[in-house]
């Protein structure tokens, strides 16, 4: 059979995580048959299912927060009973004074306390984003070196979390189905950054919700995002009562728009999809009551998803032309059943998808035609993934698209055939090119298209971390083998001609990582 | 990073500068540390990747065909950056006053004209030639400082509780212990990749050379002249590396040898003569080596700094004011240890004729044997370990003798 590289190329990076290192022989394999290459990981649909020792259900999480936020609170109070106590401030570092007279007994340990003070870096133990980590701060004068706060119980799980999700990653074989779950994660997005909740339950968020369904039914997966109460949290639906609800009446408090705002313009009908103010409105009242127990279990068992009656309002509703009849908890199922198959639903999603895997202005037949699928199939998706990857557009656009930087960080660790066993640097590598992992500005999610990844201090902070990869692995790689694994003879001239002329396999190494083959897929 | 750096001492650490420095955990105090005299001696060996321009920093002025050779960017000993004399024939390129200062005091020495035994222009292989002391490239299990180490004889043992460092230059890996430490920073690329990165996204990528040029500019714009060893850059980088590995070695049980790169020595264009890139850059060299010294206090005084470099340059310059590929080139060494005040070298000219290969300085010395010749007068390793384990099959390059007090 012909070998085509190019095709390689596209199987691994248009849609796939990119090349493994080592000896996986993932480019020989993918240009033997691209899209077969591609498609193998289509017909193991519980192969996307993500466990992992350690990784619980939402309701265990929940309970283990809840938990962790009652001792908290029970500190603070035993705090504020016992005489508060001025918190000794430390002294302000002194300036190390340069000592050229051999000082006694000067032990290596001392030493290293000394310089450790200097190369000490706080950061938040989980690597959520801080602001201002580019500034190197090699000039510092050395402080008191930090003692390393233990971890929480959710800065804990939220990097178990990441690290199961970056092994799987790495570990996969093309990444489709691994790129799939990463596309709807976004687009269903929730925020780690949103409060304590949120962030313990990022990562379960999208074991449940979104990778049973990622080779399901659209419908399915809108349904398990809508319910799970890591998004009841992050768009404030449990906070939303029916005002004339029981528990409307009592507490003088009312709707909450924000979720059904969402699920009509980012998750479903788009911008622009044929609703009104009144739909939302309308769509808000019908999913009232939408909530998740809480830690004293009045509701069901904490942590999971349930309908509080007492806060649903009552009645029959309108949404986009059709009566809901007041049929509790089912109103709104069925309410998200019929907007999951609303001819805009299918565009905005079939739009949105070739925009992430093809081009920033996708193909008009192509959209149309998964548009089309996603009608006929009622929302299948993986029909709509494989009409993707059967269609020539795919295949035939130019590698336009820019690696976002998970993207990026994720093909580099395979190309180098490095395992993660910490996540810490991805999460802090992840928050200086400005995405920080499940915790995107908005609701809208991290942006899908080129501009947002190639802007100027972006491409910068890139070759620095690609300089850092280099100058920490670079002397035990060849890295004209690395470009072979990468993309063998569909590498430019320029490209191999730039690694070879490399003063070091280091830099070689930081050159490869950055080369268009690289960062474009 | 791309994985998880396992240490138990430096639990936030994260990152490297440029050239970071490792370390052999020597877990024995040599015998020689309690001999008579009390000497403990040290080494630091510096790798400088990309092939240093030997014709640049110690410029032979007394060659009749120099100036001509190296043309726009050759050094001279009058004008406004003087180089400084070092005898009646060499000069040192003026960014180096820190070594010329050690030079008067006979602590310094320059070996010129110097190649490993590689005779190819490929960084790679070079690399691997000069750091795994083997005859040619493809071998690079171990480094000749690492079987140097395990060559040496025990005496008591002392402590090493260093933190395993990010990376570990060949030079020093192999089967003794070696222990790392990196100062931390966000360490940002150099300028050298920067650019090469630039124009190969000018050739393949316009909209990515346009993002990558305007991010340079806005960072240049943010730390001003870049030709000024400021907090971050590579000449601060070089001076803080050497810093944090002076003050490790100077501790009574920390470690005895120490191996560091330096990168960025690839001056194939615009190359600089007396000022420019490659002058910025001996400057940081210089620095760093000034920081050997006040860092070690006392311990200078048994002390050997030995820089080296893949392969040296093209005697005549290209078309872009810079060098391409070449082979002789020089080593330097400084330290209280060395017998300095001294050129070391047998001049092959720069004739046509005595060129290698019609372009390049002419290696008469093997850098091996300047090498042994440390190793054996430092630390008392034999001729045979020094020929059969520490550089295989190279009797033939015997020891350099009295480089070293």
């Amino acid at each position: 059979m012909a070998r085509d590289s190019q095709a390689a190329l596209v199987a691994l990076n248009r849609f796939g995580f990119g090349a493994r290192g080592g000896a996986s022989g993932d480019l020989i394999n993918a240009a033997s048959d691209p899209r077969g290459f591609v498609k193998a990981e289509l017909a193991r649909p519980f192969g996307v299912l993500l466990e992992a020792p350690g990784l619980q259900s939402t309701p265990q999480l929940g309970q283990a927060a809840f938990a962790y936020q009652d001792q908290v609170k029970q500190a603070r109070e035993a705090a504020k009973a016992a005489t508060p106590a001025e918190a000794p401030s430390a002294p302000p570092p002194a300036a190390p004074k340069p000592d050229n007279t051999l000082r006694r007994n000067l032990s290596l340990n001392t030493v290293m306390t000394e310089i450790a003070g200097q190369m000490a870096e706080a950061k938040p133990a989980d690597g959520a984003a801080k602001p201002d980590t580019m500034q190197p701060n090699a000039a510092a004068p050395p402080a008191a070196k930090p003692s390393p706060q233990p971890l929480n119980v959710i800065q804990k799980t939220f990097r178990a979390e990441a690290l199961a999700r970056l092994q799987r990653a790495t570990l996969v074989d093309c990444g489709f189905t691994e790129r799939l779950v990463v596309f709807w994660s976004n687009h269903f997005c929730i925020s780690a950054n949103k409060g304590e909740l949120a962030r313990m339950w990022a990562g379960a968020f999208e074991r449940e919700a979104i990778r049973p369904h990622v080779l399901g039914r659209f419908a399915e997966m809108l349904k398990a995002v809508e319910q799970h109460p890591a998004m009841l949290f992050f768009l404030d639906n449990q906070q939303s009562l029916g005002p004339d609800s029981r528990a409307g009446q009592n507490r003088k408090r009312g709707l909450n728009e924000n979720l059904a705002r969402e699920i009509m313009e980012l998750h479903t009908l788009g911008v622009g999809g044929g609703y009104t103010q009144e739909d939302v409105t309308s769509l808000a009242r019908i999913i009232t009551g939408w909530t998740f127990a809480g830690r004293q279990g009045q509701l069901g068992v904490p942590g999971s998803f349930a309908f509080n009656a007492n806060a649903h309002q009552p009645g029959a509703q309108v949404l986009l032309g059709k009566t809901y009849e007041a049929t509790g908890l089912a109103q709104g199922e069925a309410a998200l059943a019929d907007i999951a198959r609303h001819p805009s639903t299918a565009n905005f999603i079939a739009t949105k998808f070739v925009r992430h895997f093809v081009a920033d202005d996708p193909p008009p037949t192509l959209v149309a035609r998964l548009r089309d699928v996603f009608v006929k199939t009622d929302g299948d998706l993986k029909a709509f993934a494989t009409a993707l990857v059967d269609s020539n557009e795919a295949w035939q656009a130019p590698l336009t698209k820019m690696r976002s930087p998970y993207d990026f960080l994720v093909a580099s660790g395979r190309l180098l055939a490095r395992v993660p066993e910490d996540p810490g640097g991805y999460l802090g590598n992840l928050n200086l090119l400005g995405q920080p992992l499940w915790s995107p500005a908005g609701p809208n999610g991290f942006p899908d298209t080129s501009a947002a990844w190639a802007a100027p201090e972006g491409i910068k902070l890139r070759l620095d971390i690609a300089s850092q990869m280099g100058a920490r692995l670079g002397n035990n790689i060849d890295p004209l083998d690395l470009l072979e694994f990468a993309a063998a003879d569909a590498a430019s001239v320029e490209t191999r001609r730039t690694i070879e002329r490399a003063e070091s396999r280091q830099q070689a190494l930081a050159l490869l990582l950055m080369s268009p083959e690289i960062q474009r897929r | 990073m791309i994985d998880c750096v396992e240490n138990r001492l430096l639990t936030s650490r994260r990152g490297l500068l440029l050239g970071g420095a490792s370390f052999a955990a020597w877990a024995y105090l040599p015998k020689f540390a309690r001999a008579a005299d009390g000497r403990d001696p040290r080494l630091i060996v510096v790798i400088l990747r990309g092939a240093l321009d030997g014709l640049s920093t110690v410029a032979p002025v007394g060659d009749p065909d120099y100036a001509g050779l190296h043309g726009s960017i050759a050094l001279t000993a009058d004008g406004a950056h003087p180089a400084l004399m070092l005898d009646s024939f060499f000069a040192l390129h003026p960014s180096m006053p820190e070594f010329a200062r050690m030079y008067r005091d006979n602590h310094a020495a320059v070996i010129h004209a110097v190649a490993t035994p590689y005779r190819d222009r490929s960084h790679f292989d070079g690399q691997d030639v000069l750091e795994s002391g083997y005859a040619g490239p493809g071998r690079v299990q171990s480094g000749w400082l690492n079987r140097a180490l395990e060559a040496l004889p025990r005496g008591e043992r002392v402590s090493s509780g260093l933190a395993v460092g990010p990376t570990t230059p060949l030079v020093l890996r192999g089967a003794a212990p070696t222990v790392g430490w990196a100062p931390v920073a966000l360490p940002q690329a150099d300028d050298d990749t920067a650019m090469r990165l630039v124009d190969l996204y000018r050739h393949r990528d316009p909209a990515l050379a346009s993002a990558l040029s305007q991010g340079l500019q806005l960072e240049k714009a943010a730390s001003g002249d870049d030709m000024k060893p400021k907090p971050g850059n590579q000449v601060a980088q070089m001076r803080q590396v050497a810093r944090g590995a002076a003050k490790l070695m100077a501790a009574d049980d920390g470690p005895r040898i120490a191996a560091l790169a330096f990168d960025g020595w690839d001056t194939h264009a615009n190359e600089g003569g007396p000022v420019g890139r490659l002058a910025f850059l001996l400057g940081g060299l210089d620095g760093a080596i000034a920081e050997f010294e006040s860092g070690l206090g006392d311990r200078w005084r048994n002390t050997a700094v030995v820089v080296a470099t893949e392969f040296g340059r093209t005697a005549r310059i290209n078309g872009t004011d810079g060098t391409d590929h070449g082979t002789g080139t020089i080593a330097l060494l400084a330290g209280g240890a060395v017998k300095g005040g001294r050129v070391i070298s047998d001049w092959p000219g720069l004739k046509p004729a005595n060129l290698y290969e019609g372009r390049d300085l002419k290696p008469t010395t093997d850098l091996r044997s300047v090498i042994k010749g440390v190793l054996q007068d430092q630390f008392g390793l034999s001729d045979q370990v020094l020929a059969r384990t520490v550089f295989p099959d190279s009797a033939a390059a015997r020891p350099m003798k009295g480089l070293v007090t």
